[in-house]
């Protein structure tokens, strides 16, 4: 006789209660394919942990993002934001889609000549630049985006050795309704001191200004603070041509946009209630086309957005490694991947979905993983079929950040795989070995 | 081990207390495990049996059965032999 497939024992008390107003259907149906390569496939060549990319949903997500905002307005540019995911192969998708690079420090920008980016189409922001960063960008042509006076008088000072005039926008801070208002960056719009900085520019005449910059906060869950901010830059673009005469070459709104994830707290998911493209597309394309620019004088409209490019495009497979009750009786399961992988697990609550059938019978669950770390927790709560272990799991929306904030702590680094439009997986990063973190140490000669 | 003996289980998993009012759902094969242990089967016996029937292994079977027990006692279906 054949044996029936197993499944752990399991019973749940019956809770009787009014139904929750926000009670919501269990989130995981079995994911055991990505891109048509099976889960299973994928861990047996490459192991586990191990973090995949899907290059179908990078092109469709940046076509469809592009869309939203090219049929409102005629001029847009994307620049793809380097810090949000600087794999070599990610960039260079981006790149061929037609995205330009946006750096912040002056490794993302030798990293995007390194990948061939025309220093012309480079935007370089942040607080961090050095005399040397400005210097290399200034006689690449790349756009400067300033962000503090120290900055605009460095470059100002560096000007006269240059053979060209640098090119720069200001980084505007401002209000535009919501909490927190990030001020850190930039010049401040409601203050005056934005107003300051294109002064000290255009009376100086030693750099031209061909842009301004904004870049409100990050997983902005309201569309129409972009608004807001599109309407106080084209205020500002339209001063400097009353001003001085001058028409600025472009608007730079940054990134922001939130992703499909959900933060943790939200009664709902993200993927039902976050903004979409078309939605802040049409507050800042509104706000723009509204403002006083000519029809026929538009800046060029430029795009940062990182996260809600690549968020959807990434997962992480892992395997359970165990499970165990905790003291209150609730059920815990250990997986292989940890916070040091998913450093974006601290706010959301990653979808999780089991990458095997199972029957009907679910059970919350903690979710931890393997380090002995009292932090590693992957999920506080996620109702899950009755895993064991061996079982695998897959963690999806892990593409923005996850990449480049991980950390090599405990464990070491897992293979990255890329899986083409022709679903054929390819490594694009390789997992780290013992030699990859004792190669850079040197032992004193007494300790050898 | 002595489970409760009035414990009604409905072909489809469905678990009900007379003593307490309270019911449960339970997969097959707890429920299968509970009609074992009304009939007076040991863990030994249980184990047996489960291992004919599934496609699973000893170890595996002691642990999963080890944790079913402990939360059949704090939903009190089951109280240690006195």
């Amino acid at each position: 006789m054949e044996k029936k497939q197993y499944e752990r024992p399991h019973i749940i008390k019956l809770e009787a209660g009014m139904p929750g107003k926000f009670g919501m259907r269990s989130e995981s149906l079995p994911v055991t394919h990505i891109d048509g390569v099976s889960v299973k496939e994928l861990t047996t060549n490459f192991g586990s942990p191990l973090f995949v990319l899907s290059e179908r949903t990078i092109r469709s997500v940046y076509r469809k993002a592009l869309k939203s905002f090219s049929t409102r307005y005629p001029k847009v540019q994307f620049a793809w934001s380097y810090k949000t995911n600087y794999l070599t192969a990610v960039c260079k998708i981006y790149h061929q889609e037609g995205s330009w690079a946006e750096v912040v420090s002056g490794f993302e920008y030798d990293k995007a000549i390194a990948n061939g980016v025309d220093p012309a189409r480079i935007i370089f922001n942040g607080p961090g630049k050095s005399a040397d960063d400005l210097r290399k960008a200034a006689n690449g042509g790349s756009l400067i985006h300033i962000d503090h006076l120290d900055e605009l008088y460095t470059l100002t000072d560096l000007a006269g050795e240059l053979p060209r005039k640098p090119l720069v926008a200001i980084r505007v801070n401002m209000d535009t309704g919501i909490y927190p208002m990030w001020d850190r960056f930039g010049f401040n719009y409601e203050n005056g001191q934005a107003w300051d900085a294109i002064n000290k520019i255009m009376m100086a005449g030693k750099l031209e200004l061909v842009g301004l910059h904004t870049h409100i906060g990050t997983f902005i869950l309201s569309a129409g603070a972009y608004g807001v901010a599109a309407g106080k830059l084209a205020d500002l673009a339209l001063g400097i041509r009353q001003k001085f005469g001058h028409d600025i070459r472009y608007i730079d709104m940054g990134g922001g946009f939130a992703s499909k994830n959900t933060l943790k707290g939200s009664y709902l998911p993200g993927s039902d209630t976050n903004p979409t493209f078309d939605d802040y597309a049409e507050a800042i394309t509104s706000a723009l086309v509204n403002s006083g620019f000519r029809p026929d004088n538009l800046p060029l409209l430029i795009l940062e957005t990182g996260r809600a490019l690549i968020d959807e495009a990434g997962y992480i497979i892992s395997t359970v490694i165990a499970n165990k009750r905790l003291s209150s009786g609730r059920r815990a399961t250990i997986i292989d991947a940890g916070v040091n992988l998913l450093f974006t697990s601290f706010w959301y609550q990653h979808p999780i979905t089991p990458a095997q059938g199972f029957s009907q019978y679910r059970e919350d669950n903690t979710l931890y993983g393997p380090l002995c770390m009292n932090i590693d927790c992957i999920r506080e709560s996620a109702n899950l079929p009755l895993l064991n272990k061996g079982d695998r799991i897959v963690i999806h929306y892990t593409g923005a950040y996850n990449l480049t904030q991980w950390m090599q702590f405990i464990t070491l680094r897992p293979n990255v795989v890329l899986i083409d439009e022709d679903s054929k997986p390819h490594v694009v990063r390789e997992n780290e070995m013992l030699s990859t973190i004792n190669g850079p140490e040197k032992t004193p000669p007494h300790l050898a | 081990m002595k489970i409760n003996e009035n414990l009604a289980i409905s072909d489809n998993g469905f678990l009900f207390n007379p003593t307490t009012g309270e019911s449960y759902t339970v997969n097959p094969i707890g429920a299968e495990i509970i009609e074992m242990l009304k009939s007076g089967e040991t863990q030994e016996r249980i184990i047996s049996r489960l291992l004919d029937m599934y496609d699973t292994d000893k170890k595996t079977l002691e642990k999963d059965l080890h944790d079913f027990s402990d939360i059949l006692k704090q939903y009190q279906l089951l109280s240690e032999d006195e």
